[in-house]
């Protein structure tokens, strides 16, 4: 069981600099907006993102979407500055880039809560998403996933792994996937979220429709967006069929019905339902919004 | 306070502002020059965003030049505070 209630389907990076983009973020439906202060951010205009973040965050109305920042790297000049801005907001989360091991986030955490303790905001309610995009990174996941309560989901950087890598990018993944899908395994034995890469060609639809199916099969449970168009079709993949709905509903339905009568194993349609069948189920009517009716 | 050297944020971009602050010599005051692509509606409403924003940072002897297309006041207050603190040298976190 996943322990982040929210829907991440998709994730929507926004140039922290680029106030157009952030005032109009949240029309575009994604279930996340990052809010970007490192890479899609001059070295010279640092200062004025994180100021122009800051004061979006307090007014901008993002609708329902989760707001996201994404610092600078603690090892950058950057990075402690945009903690003292970012962090008295209390945005649902802080991405912290090319995250490489536990010591590193033990760090980041400690800088977080001494300005939360300043500022007299509790420890518990922001969290942290580290971004995988280094070899080392992808040899340290586990416990980068698993040793911190804060850390709700991780998340694969495929342009800075391949530059890590020294390898070319290419469309079918193939470089990336012995990561893909290490990162998945340690998100889902840590029972948290875990993000796709961004797919780069927003003129391919086909393209992203076929490697966010991919994403899926695998155990991601949702993908970074560059352009609001890349949104639609994420969240057809991720959202799951009317099909499956109704098949999801009858097993919780029943299973809560026969749980009641002291049955825990029963069939449906000729095949098994156990508890992780269950589990399954719903995690589907949690991705749908459906609430099941019972007693009716 | 005056500003130490020329300094400017913000871009031309639509829903952006740009400014520009320069030093002027010793009991000089302010010089503002303001224009924005919504003057005639919000021209008012900027102008006291920007008297307000020099005044809670005693900035005197400064030439300030803006050029707005329409950015929201959240934009506004965030460029003017970055460019004052470029002014003043007072920026951390940033390469210069």
């Amino acid at each position: 069981m996943i322990r982040n209630s929210k829907k991440r389907r998709t994730m929507l990076y926004i140039p922290g600099n680029n106030p157009a983009m952030i005032q109009q973020g949240g029309i575009y439906g994604a279930d996340s907006i990052l809010l970007d202060l490192e890479d899609a951010v001059a070295l010279n205009q640092k200062d004025a993102a994180r100021t122009l973040v800051r004061n979006m965050i307090k007014v901008v109305d993002f609708y329902d979407a989760e707001i996201c920042v994404r610092v600078n790297h603690l090892s950058t000049p950057f990075g402690l500055a945009d903690l003292e801005e970012i962090v008295p907001l209390q945005p649902s989360a802080i991405r912290y880039p090319k995250t490489e091991s536990p010591e590193e986030v033990a760090e980041l955490l400690r800088i977080i809560e001494k300005i939360e303790d300043r500022h007299g905001l509790p420890h518990n309610k922001m969290t942290l998403h580290a971004m995988i995009e280094t070899a080392m990174g992808v040899q340290n996941v586990f416990n980068i996933a698993s040793m911190f309560s804060r850390v709700d989901a991780i998340t694969i950087g495929g342009q800075d792994l391949t530059a890590d890598m020294n390898i070319i990018y290419t469309p079918d993944g193939l470089g990336i996937d012995f990561a893909r899908k290490r990162i998945v395994m340690a998100a889902k034995a840590s029972h948290i979220d875990v993000i796709d890469t961004i797919f780069p060609d927003v003129n391919d639809e086909e393209g992203l429709r076929k490697e966010t199916e991919y994403a899926k099969k695998i155990g991601f449970t949702g993908k970074a967006v560059i352009n609001p168009r890349q949104i639609d079709i994420i969240h057809e993949v991720f959202t799951p069929t009317e099909e499956e709905i109704r098949k999801a509903y009858r097993i919780v339905k029943e299973f809560r019905a026969n749980i009641a009568d002291g049955i825990g194993v029963f069939a449906i349609d000729g095949k098994m339902v156990d508890a992780p069948v269950v589990a399954r189920a719903e995690y589907i009517l949690r991705l749908a919004n459906v609430e099941v009716v019972t007693g009716s | 306070m005056k500003p130490k050297i020329a300094a400017q944020s913000g871009t031309f971009e639509s829903s952006d502002v740009i400014f520009l602050i320069e030093p002027l010599p010793d009991n000089a005051g302010r010089k503002l020059e303001i224009s924005s692509t919504v003057m005639q509606q919000f021209g008012s409403s900027f102008n006291r965003i920007v008297e307000d924003m020099l005044d809670h940072y005693e900035m005197t002897d400064i030439h300030l030049i803006a050029k707005d297309k329409g950015a929201l006041e959240p934009t506004i207050k965030a460029r003017l505070e970055t460019a004052i603190k470029r002014s003043l040298e007072l920026q951390e976190g940033t390469v210069k």
